[in-house]
């Protein structure tokens, strides 16, 4: 039935001169997204995208590209050939492409009674028909083929439930009636590199999303305990990073030694400010990271309130440390919604396997919320903070992880 | 990594190489179903006479008294929900404890939801039942008293020939069952002697396979199936058997102790045991939680200050495998067993569970008690 997919992308449009190096982007990343399913041909044109597959594959592929940063919508579409140029379209060719809007129209609308539209857009002014006219008669025709005693149906110009659209573009005629939603934004990597501050939580992996929506890519760092924190902990934090890849391309995750950090902290730190100074310690060892690797952000899951550490208090001392921008897409979302954005994607399922990250087995019964700079350095004078960094670093594991699109 | 010492033989076994020879063979050679009427069937059907006679013969009981399952939580399940759905009308009432085997405690929450009244009887910090308690909660009403014989987390041994009969001195109609997982093959039973109707075993915590086990159903109970079909196992248990599992299941019980009234407890088990024991006690930081006369393979102690769980990932880094009294979240604290023992909640957090086999030495209890001090002065940091 269908044969290609019309791909819209929204905000790259506004780009100015580098506009062909995003949508060059977005193609490399649409054809990384459907690799496994085939070589498809794509083409650019007029601010959209086309793909062309087989009809068997079109429903796999649209659900795949719905994921794909940078898209706005996509319709699974057919074109309708002529066989010659459009200016010669005749009664004869309007007939034929009455019968194919009845018979795409049958496929994808199921559920009676309903509404619809037909909506022609020309931009090829050679066509011979106005758009007026062909909606108007395209819509008799898809009333007199299927409206019947059983098959309750009507037009709805304002709010049609079904919207059945006809593109006359460059002497070819495009039909389509779906319109998919995509995630928006713009193609991964064409926002440079950040580090992704990753744990086994729901928060982190969705921030993670969220800043590779906005065109970044990722590397990720988990601060593995053992044996505070557990083998599937870590595993965890693997398959999180897994699900991002499939948006995401490639992802270095990076798991230093954390443990010895956190018991220097608990030996020499006040209690009170053990959560605090832990982060501090995250974000220096993330700088370093982000150094090695070129990045120029740090990106974190906090979200303003949710726990203790995350107060303004808790974040400025966190940042005081930062040498780098600290992305918090989260930061003012509230936890249902970051829950709902975990579950759209495919990490909420991963987010609550019952393991300890490094984050809950430390929470002091009383931990200061609204933590002073001055105490916090106080509280860190006993602490090797170069050499314990160094440690964790030395320590450190990296895991290559790139998932196909699935 | 240098060592591998396992010591959660209470979660599970390795396979026995009999039992495994013994399951290859069931798979590869005698594959026929043994309810088929040619004479290749026959020849399975002759593995499950043969397993099931091993098991009567080790047991005392009777043939007919065994019905194979899929393993202890069926078993329980069989005996329990057989029971209620079969004699709902003569009392709605069943006692249990409250350091059951969550196959036995999950299925009585949904029978407290179902309209059953139960009554839980008290134990003491060492998880015994208390008979008088017992003798308390029984009414004319009571259908069914379900206790385990070896606890799994603290290897507590209940006094089942003295429960038994203390329940049928005061009404011979109730039903006994008693959940034998931990205690089949490690302790002495005498089942045709004692006053228990229901049995269960499996086959995985005495090195056979998985996902195959016994229950004793005493001749005259009347159960109700929990599976329909074909009506195998006496119309107890329909599906095809699990042939692979019930000849390894028989070979495994063929290396069983054999325990008498002289020789309650496997005596290798129990000096292990003793040796550990010894070892743990002199650990300052070590409390220990199982009572002194438990089963001779469990040993269940707390570090206090030290979580159960990284205690463990701490000994897993060292080739050690043991397990904590539950899996711990920050949400469910502690054991469920040993809080309802009324031990402290310090406690209950740094619960661990050593259980052993027989192939342990002395060398690795040796290397086990070495690594754990070394961890604790690891973990330890105030």
């Amino acid at each position: 039935m269908y044969d290609l997919i019309i791909i819209r992308y929204g905000e790259i449009g506004l780009k100015g001169d580098n506009i062909n190096d995003f949508i060059s982007q977005l193609v490399s990343n649409i054809k990384r997204a459907t690799a496994d399913l085939g070589d498809f041909e794509i083409s650019t044109v007029y601010g959209r995208i086309f793909l062309y597959a087989e009809s068997d594959k079109i429903e796999k592929i649209v659900g795949r590209l719905a994921n794909v940063p940078g898209i706005i919508s996509l319709s699974p579409a057919q074109r309708f050939r002529i066989g010659k140029k459009v200016a010669k379209f005749n009664e004869q060719d309007f007939e034929k492409l009455k019968d194919s809007v009845v018979e795409l129209f049958k496929a994808e609308v199921k559920n009676y009674p309903t509404t619809f539209k037909v909506k022609t857009t020309r931009a090829d002014k050679s066509f011979p028909m106005e758009s007026p006219e062909i909606n108007r008669e395209l819509g008799a025709e898809i009333l007199r083929k299927i409206e019947s005693d059983s098959v309750s149906l009507s037009v709805d110009v304002h709010q049609p439930e079904h919207l059945v659209e006809v593109e006359i573009r460059r002497g070819k005629v495009y039909l389509f009636l779906r319109r998919e939603a995509g995630p928006g934004g713009l193609p991964v990597k064409s926002s440079g590199k950040a580090l992704l501050l990753l744990s086994g939580g729901i928060d982190s992996p969705v921030a993670g999303w969220l800043g590779l929506k906005r065109g970044l890519s990722l590397s990720a760092v988990y601060f593995d305990s053992p044996p505070y924190t557990s083998e599937r902990a870590k595993e965890k934090v693997i398959d999180l990073a897994k699900v991002l890849s499939r948006y995401g391309g490639e992802i270095k995750l990076h798991i230093p030694y954390f443990t010895e950090v956190q018991q220097e902290i608990l030996k020499n730190c006040p209690s009170r400010y053990t959560v605090t100074i832990m982060r501090r310690m995250m974000i220096r060892i993330a700088n370093r990271l982000a150094e090695l690797n070129n990045e120029l952000a740090l990106v974190t899951g906090e979200s303003l309130g949710q726990v203790a550490s995350q107060t303004l208090e808790g974040l400025r001392s966190s940042d005081e440390v930062a040498e780098f921008p600290v992305l918090r897409p989260l930061i003012t979302m509230d936890k249902n919604d970051i829950i709902a954005s975990a579950k759209r994607i495919g990490t909420y399922e991963i987010s609550i396997r019952p393991h300890e990250d490094c984050c809950t087995i430390f929470v002091p019964d009383n931990p200061a919320t609204q933590p002073k700079l001055d105490t916090i350095h106080y509280g860190e004078e006993d602490l090797e903070i170069e050499e314990l960094i160094n440690r964790a670093v030395e320590k450190m594991e990296v895991i290559t992880i790139n998932e196909d699109a699935k | 990594m240098e060592r591998e010492i396992y010591l959660d033989n209470a979660a599970t076994t390795k396979a026995l190489p009999e039992v495994t020879a013994a399951v290859v063979d069931a798979l590869e050679n005698t594959y026929a179903n043994p309810s088929s009427l040619h004479r290749f069937g026959l020849k399975s059907e002759k593995i499950l006479n043969n397993s099931r006679k091993i098991i009567t013969d080790y047991l005392g009981v009777k043939t007919k008294e065994i019905i194979f399952t899929s393993g202890g939580t069926e078993s329980n399940n069989l005996a329990i929900r057989g029971i209620t759905n079969s004699y709902k009308n003569r009392g709605k009432h069943l006692i249990t404890s409250p350091i059951e085997h969550s196959s036995v405690a999950e299925l009585f929450n949904v029978l407290a939801t179902e309209g059953w009244q139960i009554d839980t009887v008290n134990v003491d910090h060492g998880g015994h039942v208390d008979l008088d308690h017992l003798r308390s909660l029984i009414t004319d009403k009571t259908l069914l008293v379900s206790i385990m014989q070896v606890n799994n987390e603290l290897g507590t041994i209940q006094p089942i020939k003295e429960i038994a009969e203390l329940i049928e001195s005061i009404n011979p109609l109730i039903f006994f069952h008693v959940d034998g997982v931990q205690a089949f093959g490690k302790i002495y039973s005498n089942l045709s002697q004692w006053p228990v109707d229901l049995y269960s075993i499996s086959g995985h915590k005495i090195h056979g396979p998985k996902g195959i086990g016994a229950l004793y159903v005493k001749e005259g109970t009347n159960l109700k199936p929990l599976i329909y079909g074909g009506g195998q196992e006496s119309k107890l248990r329909s599906g095809t058997e699990n042939v692979p599992g019930i000849a390894g299941l028989g070979e495994a019980v063929k290396k069983l102790t054999r325990f008498s009234k002289e020789i309650t407890a496997d005596r290798y088990l129990a000096q292990q045991k003793e040796y550990l024991l010894e070892s743990l006690q002199q650990i300052e930081e070590v409390v220990i939680n199982s009572p002194t006369a438990g089963a001779p393979h469990i040993i269940n102690f707390s570090i206090p200050g030290i979580k159960g769980e990284t205690m463990l990932h701490a000994l897993e880094r060292q080739g050690i495998y043991i397990s904590t009294g539950s899996a711990c979240s920050s949400k469910k604290k502690g054991s469920r067993i040993i809080n309802a023992c009324g031990l402290s909640q310090a406690r209950s957090e740094s619960a661990l569970r050593v259980s052993l086999n027989k192939n342990i030495t002395d060398s690795d209890l040796d290397y086990f008690i070495k690594t754990l001090k070394k961890q604790i002065d690891f973990l330890k940091l105030f």
